[in-house]
């Protein structure tokens, strides 16, 4: 079955790697299929920030998302581009730390930033608890998986720190529950 | 034995072009075409090879051109303004049969257009961009597994031919990240060395002469002027141009059924697709969507020199449809060759053709 997860938030927070690292999981450890895509326009950061998975069983012919399944958002301007459309039975795990609105669709409400940052130290590994918890919200692919995948693609030095990131979102989707619209 | 990676498209085309022997890449860098440069940069001097980041995309193409008079197998990859800028040595490339291979990740143009945005807006420049009459070979991979196949197969047939390959790709499949199988070893087929005691462009009776190699004892002289066998300047005599570049157009043109690289899917339809690139993946979905077998699909990885013979295997075709992401290039190509409606679907701006559109242009001409 074909599974559509869309990701954005702010240029440098590290959207794109997410999808990287989820198709890698997907691939590599599940023996699936995926492809990941980007939306991202000529500046270095800032500014919205989108990127693409889509992950199947059967080899995935249309590349592009069209209406996805799964949402990633870690900014109010990523949540207004390209979250605020999410149809009722989707499913959404936000960064509640950045973001202010809420969708109409299922939702996970992880203070992801606030948690890397008071929790773990390092702001940077936000991105990676979300990918915690996006796995803990939905099984889209095994945690053994992710964690190989997320350990493939940090820089060395850092994988201990973005094990925990991982393990942290897990956490934090059992602590917050999901949140119906 | 293979194994199983999850890569971009670029980073497929590079490793594409080192599996097949690529060990000269002369480039400056663009996007999209970046991570191929990127990659070759950090792959190619481990490998005994050699990277240069020319001045420019005038001086990339030169660069690639001696190296191969070297025997090298050699690369460059660019996109937009850059493939603009390479095509008067593109032209000296066809003229003195220099094997080489050009990647052109498409983006939308003209100009500086759009940077990281898909378009097939170059089929018709990669043909017919350099001046004078001359052929070429042109592949457009659909998928980040054929961004390393054909890559691969572009060195030899630029070997084989002497003459300039294109690996004309797209934003789209250059970027996009997908599972694919690697081989171990990709075969080779190397380049024909000149005999002994003939003359350095005397062409077999494929009229490909054999390549007199820098270094290896052949005195050659190499011109962009018209030349004889000798490879020396004649640029007045009316039949020695005439000849040269009629075998030139000729070795490419007859050899297009060796060259073509297609697939032809339910052959008996009334209404038929014709994709290459990027929009071959949407036609696969919608014939996926609706396994009826009604609908025909010809995708090509060959579009130059055309397939043209391949049209003809839709005999009951009523209507050809062409989802290309430019204003219909190689419909006006389609249009030359078949007796019945051509429909050209272009899509403009950077996002691919949906399936609903696809549907809907067959619904329209029911």
């Amino acid at each position: 079955m074909r599974h559509e997860i869309r990701f954005s938030g702010f240029g440098g927070q590290g959207i794109i790697l997410s999808a990287v690292i989820l198709g890698r999981a997907a691939v590599m450890y599940d023996n699936k299929h995926a492809v990941q895509t980007q939306v991202y326009g000529p500046e270095a950061r800032g500014g919205a920030s989108m990127s693409a998975v889509i992950i199947d069983d059967e080899p995935i012919l249309y590349p592009k998302v069209t209406t996805p399944g799964i949402y990633v958002i870690m900014s109010q301007e990523g949540f207004e581009k390209y979250g605020a459309g999410a149809q009722k039975n989707a499913v959404m795990v936000l960064d509640s730390s950045l973001v202010h609105s809420r969708p109409d669709c299922t939702c996970y409400e992880i203070p992801a930033t606030r948690e890397a940052k008071e929790t773990l130290g390092r702001d940077i590994v936000a991105n990676i608890v979300m990918l915690g918890a996006l796995v803990a919200a939905t099984g889209i692919v095994s945690e053994s998986a992710l964690e190989k995948a997320i350990l493939d693609s940090v820089p060395k030095g850092t994988e201990a720190l973005n094990a925990k990131a991982m393990k942290r979102g897990i956490e934090l989707v059992a602590a917050a529950g999901k949140a119906q619209p | 034995m293979t194994r199983l990676e999850f890569w971009q498209g670029n980073t497929a085309c590079a490793e594409g072009a080192l599996a097949a022997g690529c060990r000269f890449f002369g480039g400056y860098p663009i996007t999209p075409s970046t991570e191929v440069a990127e990659h070759m940069a950090v792959k190619l001097p481990k490998m005994n090879g050699v990277f240069v980041q020319m001045e420019d995309e005038i001086a990339s193409m030169a660069a690639i051109i001696g190296a191969s008079w070297t025997g090298a197998r050699a690369m460059t990859a660019t996109s937009g303004p850059g493939f603009s800028l390479m095509m008067e040595n593109i032209g000296y490339a066809a003229m003195t049969e220099t094997p080489c291979v050009i990647v052109n990740i498409q983006r939308g143009g003209p100009s500086t257009g759009q940077p990281t945005m898909a378009a097939q807006g170059d089929m018709l420049q990669c043909r017919f961009g350099s001046h004078g009459d001359y052929s070429v070979i042109a592949l457009c991979p659909a998928s980040v597994q054929e961004m390393y196949e054909l890559t691969a197969r572009a060195f030899d047939l630029a070997d084989r031919y002497r003459v300039p390959v294109f690996l004309m790709a797209d934003e789209i499949v250059g970027h996009m990240r997908e599972r694919i199988t690697v081989p171990d070893k990709v075969g080779q087929t190397p380049r024909r060395e000149l005999d002994r005691g003939v003359l350095p462009f005397q062409p077999d009776a494929d009229l490909v002469p054999g390549f007199a190699t820098f270094g290896k004892g052949y005195g050659v002289h190499v011109t962009g002027l018209t030349h004889d066998e000798r490879g020396y300047p004649c640029a007045t005599n009316p039949g020695v141009h005439a000849a040269l570049v009629r075998r030139l157009v000729d070795k490419i043109e007859n050899a297009r059924t060796a060259i073509a690289d297609y697939d032809i899917i339910n052959p008996d339809a009334e209404q038929v697709f014709v994709a290459y690139g990027a929009p071959v993946r949407t036609v696969q979905q919608v014939l996926h969507d609706r396994p009826d077998g009604m609908i025909g699909f010809l995708r090509l990885r060959t579009v130059w020199p055309f397939p043209e013979h391949s049209l003809k295997m839709f005999k009951n075709a009523k209507v050809f449809f062409i989802p290309e992401l430019n204003m219909g290039q190689i419909a006006r190509e389609i249009e030359r060759h078949v007796k019945v409606p051509v429909v050209s679907l272009p899509k403009l701006g950077g996002d691919l053709h949906t399936p609903p559109e696809l549907v809907a242009a067959l619904e329209a001409h029911r």
